[in-house]
């Protein structure tokens, strides 16, 4: 007898967002990115088609990071002293279809450039690069608060993805982001009350719900996965039952988290056991992103390019 | 994992104000309440056209249709006779259930080959010619007859709900607890399982704190299992302890603002 497999059917779906806009949508990108509306779990073709596949958007910083693994530095030492530089080399030698843009620099810490530097330099990497931006803030609420919105005024119109808003702070950037017609990323503590509990303070602000990401915030393999994974899993499954506060595309720091772990970084010479460091840094952020992808991550922003173009094939290889 | 379904039950002639609108087809009337239990949350609605229709298969038409004007909500054709329920699902085209049928083979006869023919969903009651059983085991027996009867006519059983007849509690106090385990064990009868529903408000008939006795009742049920609800969504407390109830079964994710969420499902 044959056995018939069984195909879940959910009422929910997750919402889809753009990010990009070219000529055609008044903006000056060369293509768009769409992510998201997903009515399914990701990769069960026979119950839910996926319409749109993860993403990979490669991770670059206005400034030249200082606690990169050597292996990440080596690989773009060359270039980070220049953004812009540094964002070429990812769509030319990468083929990025996706930058982030971390604005470190304006980081109390980091030199605190003001709203008015990073205004210009959002405008010229919009310039220098034609594919679709996320543009993230450094992480200092009041700092991001005078720089993000500058940001956002300077790519007006591209339909840029813009973040993050916290629990704390998401206001400002929440209001900024949508008048200038970009997307926002809601982050969470990996806390999935939290998670949903913004979405709905950013709603009720009047914001569309097809123009929220989830930041989740995840762990790197053997520093949280599991537990990142089950939040997802939880608030996807909840999605496609039905619960649209939840039902947004995830985006997921898989290079930040991979590079952070003590396996990405630590040499041949103090743990021989372990291999060259220079397969392990990149294996580490290629594991962590591939789990990710089937507890339903949307778009991997990455570091080290080989991992991201392992991923690309794995994304290939399971749409195939 | 799926929200309970909520039935709005206000579109039923026994209303004075509906049994009028009724009579002067006045739709305006109908429609507002249609809208009203929607906005309120409800996913269907009830549509009885009360004892007082003197021409109930051309009532229960004129209902639908001016429902229909204005929603595309689930219509839940609500009759003893299987006369007036055909006529109902002549004129529907929105997404149907059949409300209701007894256990008895004669009535099944009936109304489960209309549903399979209009492509309706169907209540099922847990009672017979006999009367409203007396314990759980009956319950059991005449809800399993239902199933086994819809299997017979090959019909689907997870469009079936089994409703085990909620009693007055004044009257029936000794029955609650039967009625709620019922709930639970009507599931385990097919797989896939049928559903369940129950007609609410009939537990605090005659009672004095009629809201609160609803609200308890369907909290508790919800805690057995429970897939739909007939029920006055616009009791505001009814449906807050409704949408606490999913919370506390994990049908929902908590949030500070849950029940906000959830009314902007």
């Amino acid at each position: 007898m044959a056995v018939e497999p069984l195909i879940e059917k959910w009422q929910g779906k997750v919402a889809q967002v753009t990010i990009g806009a070219t000529a055609k949508d008044g903006g000056t990108r060369s293509h768009v990115v769409t992510v998201g509306g997903e009515t399914g779990l990701p990769f069960l073709a026979e119950s839910a088609p996926m319409p749109n596949k993860p993403v990979v958007a490669f991770e670059i910083w206005d400034i030249a990071p200082a606690d990169w693994p050597d292996e990440l530095a080596a690989i773009y030492k060359s270039a980070w002293n220049d953004p812009f530089a540094w964002a070429q080399k990812c769509v030319a030698d990468y083929k990025a279809q996706l930058l982030c843009v971390k604005l470190q620099g304006s980081h109390p810490d980091n030199g605190k450039k003001t709203a008015t530097q990073q205004q210009k330099f959002v405008a010229g990497l919009l310039n220098k690069v034609k594919v679709p931006l996320i543009i993230i803030g450094c992480g200092d609420d009041e700092t991001d608060n005078l720089v993000l919105p500058a940001c956002c005024e300077a790519a007006k119109g591209e339909k840029c993805l813009v973040g993050s808003a916290v629990q704390d702070n998401y206001k400002t950037l929440a209001a900024s982001a949508f008048a200038d017609g970009h997307s926002i990323i809601a982050e969470s503590p990996i806390d999935i009350n939290i998670a949903k509990q913004l979405n709905i303070l950013i709603s009720d602000m009047g914001i569309p719900l097809d123009r929220l990401v989830i930041d989740p915030t995840i762990g790197a393999l053997g520093y949280g996965l599991e537990y990142a994974y089950s939040i997802m899993e939880r608030a996807r499954l909840s999605a496609l039952s039905g619960d649209k506060m939840v039902a947004m595309p995830f985006i997921c720091f898989a290079g930040q988290e991979a590079s952070r772990a003590k396996e990405s970084r630590v040499s041949v010479k103090d743990f021989p056991q372990w291999g060259d460091e220079k397969d392990r840094a990149c294996m580490w952020e290629a594991l962590t992103a591939s789990s990710l992808i089937q507890a339903g991550a949307d778009i991997l922003v990455m570091r080290h390019p080989v991992a991201a173009a392992q991923i690309n094939k794995y994304i290939e290889d399971l749409s195939a | 994992m799926a929200s309970v379904f909520i039935i709005g039950e206000l579109i039923n002639g026994m209303y004075v104000s509906i049994a009028k609108a009724i009579r002067t087809k006045d739709k305006s009337i109908i429609q507002k309440c249609a809208l009203d239990q929607i906005s309120a949350g409800a996913d269907a609605l009830d549509v009885n056209c009360g004892p007082a229709s003197k021409q109930p298969l051309e009532d229960i038409q004129w209902l639908v249709k001016a429902i229909e004007e204005v929603t595309d909500k689930t219509i839940v054709l609500d009759s003893s006779k299987p006369a007036v329920i055909e006529s109902g699902l002549k004129a529907v085209s929105n997404k149907v259930i059949i409300n209701s049928t007894t256990a008895d083979a004669q009535k099944m006869a009936m109304l489960v080959p209309l549903a399979k023919k209009y492509n309706a969903k169907l209540i099922g009651l847990a009672m017979n010619v006999k009367g409203v059983p007396q314990n759980k085991d009956q319950r059991l027996e005449l809800a399993a007859t239902v199933v086994a009867t819809c299997v017979e006519y090959d019909f689907p059983v997870e469009d079936l709900y089994l409703d085990p007849i909620v009693m007055p509690v004044n009257v029936s106090q000794g029955a609650m607890a039967d009625i709620l385990e019922s709930i639970r064990e009507f599931k385990i009868i097919s797989e896939p399982p049928p559903k369940t529903v129950v007609g609410l408000s009939n537990v605090s008939q005659g009672a004095i704190n009629r809201s609160l006795i609803n609200r308890t009742f369907l909290a508790m049920a919800i805690a057995f299992g429970l897939d739909a609800a007939i029920l006055d969504p616009l009791d505001k407390e009814l449906m807050d302890a409704l949408i606490t109830a999913e919370l506390i079964v994990n049908k929902q994710i908590y949030c500070d603002s849950y029940l906000d969420a959830y009314r902007k499902k």
